[in-house]
């Protein structure tokens, strides 16, 4: 099947070139964009591998949610690309002690590996259902995992909001529920006065 | 499969296409004469107060944070509501116990007070 092969090598190519403009571009909302576009890619990669549930989810849950996300932290990183290059010099050894480090362990990964390649699944008939698939394991074998996911979920909510919230006394707002509760008679009160004959002046 | 994805690599490809094509042609047939007033920034007459990259609250951080995670939550809805008729009693339990947890962080959420817009 030609096409399915130019269709991933179209893919590869533009997942490897936006992966690299990640780390290249000079601007940081670029990178992040430029991150959409790989994690897009790779979606349209497993979507080629007929995993269409999981391709699917990666579009949704990483370029949905995680991007926005991304895009906050930039935002609250003070984007200002000046001052960001002013430590590179300074910043420059360990960076290179990391990058030595990340490349060490990709170096040894493939030296115990070696490069190996795995055949291409046979295509699937066309009823067969990924999701399906994916479930019936998901939900018998993996339950155990799938429990733990939720009690990471939860960590995950109760450590966002520790972090992050924090009562504001000082700041006024409405409270539409106590404005549809008031009564007329918390506010208007009516003085029953004599009618008086304004004098003279 | 792969077969009933085509029509969205055709979408794909001719959005892309008329994408390159509007860019260029407004590129090369449009007037082009900048001076240094029209490429100055400005704000509705008046000099720019501030520096528009500004820092956001963190209060929009927390709420994307938790919609995160109940986008994460639906996602496993998904595959089980396909095979409910498979899994059984099992499945039903297993995702009540998921959704029980998640009610857990729910609940925490609301009663701190996290969901509201101060």
């Amino acid at each position: 099947m030609p096409i399915v092969e130019i269709v991933f090598y179209l893919f590869s190519a533009v997942l490897v070139v936006s992966a690299l403009s990640v780390v290249t571009s000079g601007n940081p909302i670029y990178s992040v964009l430029f991150l959409v576009l790989a994690f897009f890619s790779a979606a349209c990669i497993w979507m080629l591998l007929e995993a269409e549930f999981l391709a699917i989810v990666l579009v949704l849950v990483y370029v949905g949610a995680v991007m926005v996300l991304f895009l906050f932290v930039v935002m609250m990183l003070d984007v200002n690309v000046t001052p960001m290059k002013e430590g590179f010099a300074r910043y420059l050894p360990v960076g290179l002690l990391v990058a030595l480090a990340m490349a060490a362990q990709m170096f040894m990964v493939i030296w115990t590996r070696g490069l190996e390649t795995q055949p291409l699944p046979d295509p699937r008939p066309a009823d067969y259902s990924h999701t399906r698939e994916l479930g019936e394991w998901l939900f018998t074998h993996y339950i155990y995992a799938f429990e733990i996911a939720a009690v990471i979920l939860l960590v995950a909510i109760i450590a966002a909001i520790s972090l992050t919230h924090r009562r504001r006394p000082g700041t006024r707002y409405q409270d539409p529920a106590e404005q549809v509760k008031i009564r007329r008679q918390e506010r208007v009160r009516l003085v029953k006065m004599p009618s008086e004959r304004t004098g003279e002046g | 499969m792969l077969a009933e994805y085509f029509p969205i690599l055709v979408f794909l490809a001719v959005s892309t296409g008329m994408g390159v094509v509007l860019l260029l042609a407004g590129g090369i047939l449009g007037p082009r004469n900048p001076d240094s007033e029209k490429l100055s920034p400005y704000e509705c007459g008046f000099e720019a107060f501030e520096d528009s990259r500004m820092k956001f609250d963190v209060r929009f951080y927390l709420v994307a944070i938790l919609f995160i995670i109940f986008d994460l939550e639906i996602a496993f809805l998904f595959p089980w509501a396909v095979v409910l008729d498979t899994i059984g009693t099992t499945g039903l339990v297993a995702m009540g116990v998921f959704l029980l947890i998640l009610v857990i962080g729910f609940v925490y959420e609301w009663k701190k007070g996290a969901l509201e817009w101060e």
